[in-house]
């Protein structure tokens, strides 16, 4: 286990091949989270801070059950609780545990300069390694799912690791030891995924939730973390998840094309002064002008 | 304004000051910027000290150049205006750069081009500025108004690009193509030939000037 994790597979920053890109992956880890069964107790939220370490913050109450309005640099896992009020005049009280996505095409990584900063494990965790991170930020507008934040002390990034050397050792992540209710499981993608779609087969079938279903958007490439919704359409009512996260495209052309086009023009701008010193000279001050110019 | 030696002051100590203070600026922002632009160009930011202190300085770097830059537009507005005769001077430019200046007309104290490069770094360095406000305190800038955020690396990028293209043109020709304009941007002064050569109406100004004074 502790092998395949420590295989790298995506290192932002990184001039040349990554050591670990043909590494074959013998599976990659998910966290399923089952919003149906979650009864918002918290008690990820508190495992989280003690695994890492983190005191207890300040809170800002906000008229909900809420902890605070988003993650944070030392508070990584927070349960977002949202009151709906559906067409018949019921409310539900929605709650979604958020956290890093671990994305498959991580944007984040997409956009860090800073060589080694982030990198993506075989096992599919992307992580953030605050020894090389510049705390330049560009994370931020790489992430679709507001996730990187900044510590102003130590300027450096910090997200959710996936309790990377947890999982490493072959143990399940902190949050997902501490559900109480079982709505947090953690095993292979594969299994996660099949999980998750029987689970929302038989909210379907058996409990009326007509669109209940499962969230794994495509747009970053499938995320390590997914999701189990009342109304899989409506993924804007859980605390802002969105419909259809990508890598912003301006991130995507500044790290694409624009990289290459603005290299090419560099290099050009430089090898056309070169070769028009070559074919035409420095400029000559006329001799006759300057014998001219002591005219009194 | 012409010496004893026959030398003409073309930039004040003050004009110096400013341009070496946006120059030397710039060119901590272009090392530095350029490390994070590019993987393969990170090394420029160990020379400077590794990428956490490049990035700590690049915007206080940014500050001081954009500072310089609209000084410099306090004090060089005036010069920097587009005349009649530089629009003259642009139509047959094609013999400015084969060196052919017998047949350009005269212009004054700084050419079309170079009043060109003057605006493009006044307008580059607000929009860099502006831009580089958002990226340095992109946490500060809300989730729903994220859009900013993209915009900010747009504009950094886009408006970096351009005035590096103007910054590789200004330097060849400071340095390398017009002799004696490096060393006038140092120490002020030009040879009368040179004066006359490169700026004549702005020379035959500042004579006047010197001749009436007297």
């Amino acid at each position: 286990m502790s092998q395949a994790s420590a295989q790298i597979r995506k290192i932002s920053g990184h001039p040349g091949p990554t050591p670990g890109a043909n590494v074959e992956p013998v599976y990659t880890v998910c966290k399923l989270i089952d919003t149906t069964t979650c009864i918002g107790c918290k008690a990820c939220e508190v495992a989280c801070l003690e695994w890492n370490g983190y005191p207890f913050r300040e809170t800002v109450f906000d008229n909900s059950y809420q902890t605070m309005p988003e993650t944070a640099w030392n508070y990584w896992n927070l349960i977002k609780f949202n009151e709906v009020e559906r067409a018949d005049g019921s409310v539900s009280l929605l709650m979604r545990k958020d956290q890093c996505m671990h994305c498959a095409e991580p944007g984040c990584l997409a956009a860090c300069p800073a060589d080694g900063a982030i990198v993506q494990y075989s096992n599919g965790i992307v992580d953030f390694q605050q020894d090389h991170c510049i705390g330049c930020g560009y994370c931020v507008s790489g992430c679709p799912f507001n996730i990187p934040k900044f510590n102003p002390e130590t300027k450096k990034m910090f997200k959710c690791t996936l309790c990377v050397d947890r999982v490493t050792e072959g143990l399940e992540p902190a949050c997902i030891k501490s559900c109480p209710t079982g709505c947090l499981h953690f095993g292979t993608k594969d299994d996660m995924k099949d999980l998750a779609e029987s689970r929302a087969q038989q909210l379907r079938e058996h409990y009326g939730f007509a669109n209940a279903g499962v969230y794994d958007p495509a747009g970053v490439g499938g995320t390590g973390v997914i999701y189990v919704l009342h109304d899989v359409t409506n993924p804007e009512e859980y605390g802002g998840l969105p419909r259809d996260p990508h890598i912003p495209w301006v991130v995507r052309l500044w790290k694409g094309p624009a990289k290459w086009i603005g290299n090419l023009a560099m290099l050009g701008g430089i090898i056309g002064v070169t070769l028009h010193y070559l074919r035409f000279g420095p400029k000559q001050v006329k001799a006759d002008v300057e014998q001219k110019g002591e005219q009194p | 304004m012409v010496t004893s030696d026959g030398r003409i002051l073309r930039y004040t100590l003050g004009e110096r000051v400013h341009h070496w203070m946006a120059g030397l600026s710039y060119l901590y922002c272009l090392v530095t910027g350029l490390a994070f632009w590019s993987p393969y160009l990170f090394w420029m930011a160990i020379i400077v000290g590794g990428g956490a202190t490049a990035r700590f300085w690049h915007p206080w770097f940014g500050l001081a150049f954009a500072v310089a830059v609209l000084w410099m537009y306090k004090i060089w507005r005036s010069d920097m205006l587009i005349t009649d005769a530089d629009r003259a001077w642009w139509k047959v430019s094609q013999n400015y750069i084969r060196n052919e200046d017998e047949n350009l007309p005269p212009i004054g104290r700084f050419n079309y081009g170079q009043k060109i490069f003057f605006w493009l770094m006044l307008y580059g360095a607000i929009l860099l500025l502006l831009s580089g406000f958002a990226l340095w305190f992109v946490e500060s800038i809300s989730w729903s108004l994220r859009w900013l955020r993209y915009l900010a690396v747009a504009v950094h990028v886009a408006v970096a690009l351009a005035t590096i293209g103007g910054f590789i043109i200004h330097v060849y020709m400071g340095t390398a193509m017009v002799r004696g304009g490096f060393t006038s941007i140092i120490r002020g002064e030009v040879s009368t030939a040179w004066a006359k050569t490169h700026h004549r109406l702005w020379y035959e100004q500042v004579t006047k000037k010197t001749s009436g004074q007297k």
